[in-house]
């Protein structure tokens, strides 16, 4: 391809550096995670009040949604952004290593402030007002060489991956500066106090908080979809229509859809309204980013045969496809009534943010660090493989088991016997749900288990090794060929 | 660009690229896949036909209201006013009765245990606990054992005005249990010795020591006045017996010597404050119900 004849140097240190960093706070995001799904299950383990389950839930949030997603959205940001442009990075090589430097630093002021207790006790967004203003310095860095890298491209169009990263970049600030409006106490104190009261309140944290799903797990993601896919599979996006239909509904109908989160509340009745119908109109905006990647692979079928990098990215459009019909039938009232403040919504979420985010990312990081460190291939892809089906096994223990909870915890909540009354005690369900919280915590063993299988690959493909190994899927591959 | 996409045959990829390549990357130009977009449609007059049904768009003076004449607070009222109806004829009915009244009726008793259970769930078993088998300091109410009595009268008496509870001038209260100990009204070795003559009541199986008969003489001298001789119990005071292997806080040395060096005094809620008097009636049928209601 003439692309590659004079393709200029791009920065690949930073991506490195992120691509590590996201390997790194993925796995202490699981490990944290597993370790309060025990808490959940048998509560001595609760320890002290540093490692209580209310301070580290948000330490495994956070860990795995900005510090694990955030370094490999803009990692592979910044990989994507300068190859498909043709432009070295926009203020190299001081700012994006400011911006990588000082993105580990916000992590690790949110870290430290939620173990020692300090937190807006707003969720996905608990940092106290010091360590969001150090955000907002950082976030507004990353948009400018973003930003500029696009305007120096030398590409004449924009690649629609760029449309996404370039949305979740912009929206993310936006949520980010509003939700965390508020009055520090004291200036050398971490205390601060929301500009919002009441449902008003509510309603902007929940618009925060959807968005934190549809920006950051979703647009951003679909930005690095768009350019692995169709690089791992080596053959055109399947509808440039489809991607500019979508990419504008998308983004149109998400920054709506907050207010389902607040179905039976407070919030007035036109507002949950609107929340509704909006996420009901986003499910096909959603499936055209699973279309066009599952239909790219259209005609290449036999590839999944060979070649697991390429199943984790199709897998994890599989995941996505189905945590998006999802999300828009619980945001339906009636639904809503059944799955509201159950762990029918925490099997969701992960079903989105183990099946989509974190595969999406495992394949984009197998992808890279062969490139990125000059290696002929990976290690092992058998490893590769067996990383796939052991963390997919995880994922199915984990989603099924918080379907049954979470739908039998909804239904105990609102039996009645035949005279009308409540049927269940409180306590009564917490008892009911306690095996499907071991079989929770396990699934995190076992998620977790893929991703060091995944950690020991890398480490021995930086290390320059080779396993000796037979072609995935050469027996089966075969075969068409001799007959 | 149509006729061209009436098949599109995965095998030849007769639709063109954009004509764009990005680091190797192109697109084709395929159409939007038919079925996506009626689907999206149809989710689209869904929420048009949502948004004119109920309650959607603000306005200057308020919001549309929908055709439905819905709101959530409507929806509950609606609920509560047909559950309210379904319960009324009863509930008039236990409004002028007695607990024992209602007990003996077979129309209201299994409604009485119904709703007794849900009231149960929700003011006694944080407590008593979900199963109503106690815990440490909270009686099991699955027994026949009752420290201040168990008939529907005296079930209904205690939760509606509570043990030693600070906010009803006819609670039950006569006093907590004496700490022993911490008051020095018994040396370590007297309650030593009282502990070893309480265990053998419960337990005819230890053997025989000093020890026990000491204990006696100081049981009857600093106890007796209360848990009578014997230590048979005396419900007029709540005194529990020692002498049937039933023990609130615990019957092993450890808990005992607790128990009598800082003394005890457990402390219920007076119902009567949170509960209209039909619900106090219908816990006390359902509690009585148990297992171990007296007549």
């Amino acid at each position: 391809m003439a692309t590659t004849a004079q393709e200029p140097k791009y920065n690949e240190t930073v991506v490195k550096l992120f691509t590590l960093a996201a390997i790194f706070w993925g796995v202490v995001g699981f490990l944290v995670g597993t370790f309060i799904a025990f808490q959940l299950a048998f509560p001595e383990l609760n320890l002290n009040e540093y490692f209580n389950f209310g301070r580290l839930r948000p330490v495994h949030t956070s860990a795995v949604i900005f510090a694990f997603g955030g370094c490999a959205l803009l990692g592979t940001s910044f990989y994507v952004v300068q190859r498909t442009c043709r432009a070295r990075l926009f203020g190299d090589p001081w700012l994006p290593m400011f911006v990588f430097i000082g993105y580990q630093i916000f992590i690790l002021l949110a870290a430290s402030g939620y173990v020692l207790g300090i937190t807006q006790s707003r969720e996905y967004a608990e940092p106290e007002w010091y360590t969001d203003l150090w955000l907002t310095l950082v976030w507004v860095a990353y948009l400018v060489v973003f930003m500029g890298t696009l305007i120096k491209r030398k590409e004449p169009h924009i690649y629609v991956a760029n449309w996404f990263y370039l949305a979740f970049i912009v929206t993310i600030a936006m949520l980010h500066i509003v939700n965390n409006l508020s009055v520090p106490v004291s200036f050398f104190g971490t205390k601060s106090y929301s500009l919002f009261a009441g449902v008003q309140d509510a309603l902007t944290q929940w618009w925060y908080g959807h968005n934190a799903v549809g920006f950051f797990l979703t647009a951003g993601f679909l930005g690095m979809m768009y350019y692995f896919v169709p690089k791992q599979i080596g053959k055109p996006v399947y509808s440039y229509r489809l991607s500019i239909i979508h990419f504008w509904a998308l983004i149109f109908l998400y920054i709506w859809a907050g207010p389902h989160h607040l179905h039976y509340t407070a919030l007035p009745d036109w507002a949950q309204t609107l929340g509704m119908v909006f996420s009901v109109m986003l499910w096909m905006p959603s499936w055209g980013g699973m279309i066009n990647g599952i239909m790219t692979l259209s005609g290449a079928w036999d590839k999944l045969r060979t070649d697991p990098v390429l199943r984790f990215l199709i897998i994890s459009l599989s995941f996505y496809g189905m945590s998006t019909f999802e999300g828009p039938l619980m945001s339906i009232k009636s639904v809503n009534a059944l799955s509201h403040y159950t762990d029918w919504t925490i099997g969701h979420v992960h079903s989105g943010a183990l099946g989509w985010v974190a595969f999406i990312s495992f394949g984009a990081i197998y992808y890279l660090v062969p490139k990125l460190w000059k290696r002929e291939r990976l290690y092992s892809l058998h490893l590769v493989n067996m990383h796939l089906w052991i963390s997919t096994l995880g994922i199915v223990m984990y989603i099924s088991a918080m379907w049954v909870s979470g739908i039998m915890q909804g239904l105990m909540w609102r039996a009645y016997n035949d005279y009308g009354f409540l049927t269940y005690s409180f306590a009564e369900t917490v008892e009911q749900m306690h095996p499907y919280y071991v079989i929770r915590a396990l699934a995190g063993v076992v998620f977790t288990s893929g991703a060091l299988i995944m950690v020991y690959n890398v480490w021995r493909t930086l290390k320059g090794d080779l396993r000796k190994e037979a072609p995935i899927g050469a027996a089966t591959a075969a075969k068409p060929v001799t007959a | 660009m149509a006729k061209e996409t009436k098949k599109t045959a995965p095998k030849a990829n007769k639709v063109e690229t954009t004509g764009h390549v990005w680091d190797g990357i192109e697109e084709y130009n395929n159409p939007l896949p038919r079925w996506w977009v009626w689907v999206f449609l149809a989710c689209i007059v869904f929420a048009i036909g949502y948004c004119v049904y109920y309650p959607s768009w603000p306005t200057a003076n308020g919001f549309l209201r929908g055709t439905a004449g819905w709101s959530q607070y409507k929806q509950l009222a609606d609920r509560q006013a047909e559950a309210d109806a379904a319960k009324a004829p009863f509930e008039a009915k236990i409004a002028q009765m007695t607990p024992a009244q209602i007990a003996a009726d077979p129309e209201l008793r299994p409604y009485a245990v119904a709703s007794g259970k849900a009231a149960f769930a929700i003011n006694c078993s944080q407590c008593h606990g979900a199963g109503s088998a106690g815990a440490k300091g909270y009686p099991n109410l699955l027994d026949d054992e009752w420290l201040y009595g168990g008939t529907l009268d005296d079930i209904y008496t205690t939760i509606t005005h509570g043990i030693r509870s600070k906010d009803d001038d006819e609670t039950r209260d006569m006093g907590p249990m004496p700490a022993f100990g911490r008051d020095e009204m018994l040396t370590k070795e007297e309650i030593f010795n009282v502990i070893a003559y309480v265990r053998s009541l419960s337990n005819k199986a230890l053997p025989g020591s000093s020890a026990i008969d000491e204990g006696k003489t100081i049981f009857a001298d600093n106890c007796a006045s209360c848990h009578n001789d014997g230590g048979i119990g005396n419900r007029e005071l709540g005194a529990p017996p020692l002498n049937n292997a039933i023990w609130l806080y615990g019957g092993d040395g450890k808990t005992l010597a607790e128990t009598l060096h800082g003394g005890r005094g457990g402390v219920m809620p007076a119902f009567s404050k949170r509960l209209d008097a039909g619900t106090i009636k219908k816990l006390a049928v359902y509690v009585h119900s148990l297992g171990g209601g007296e007549e």
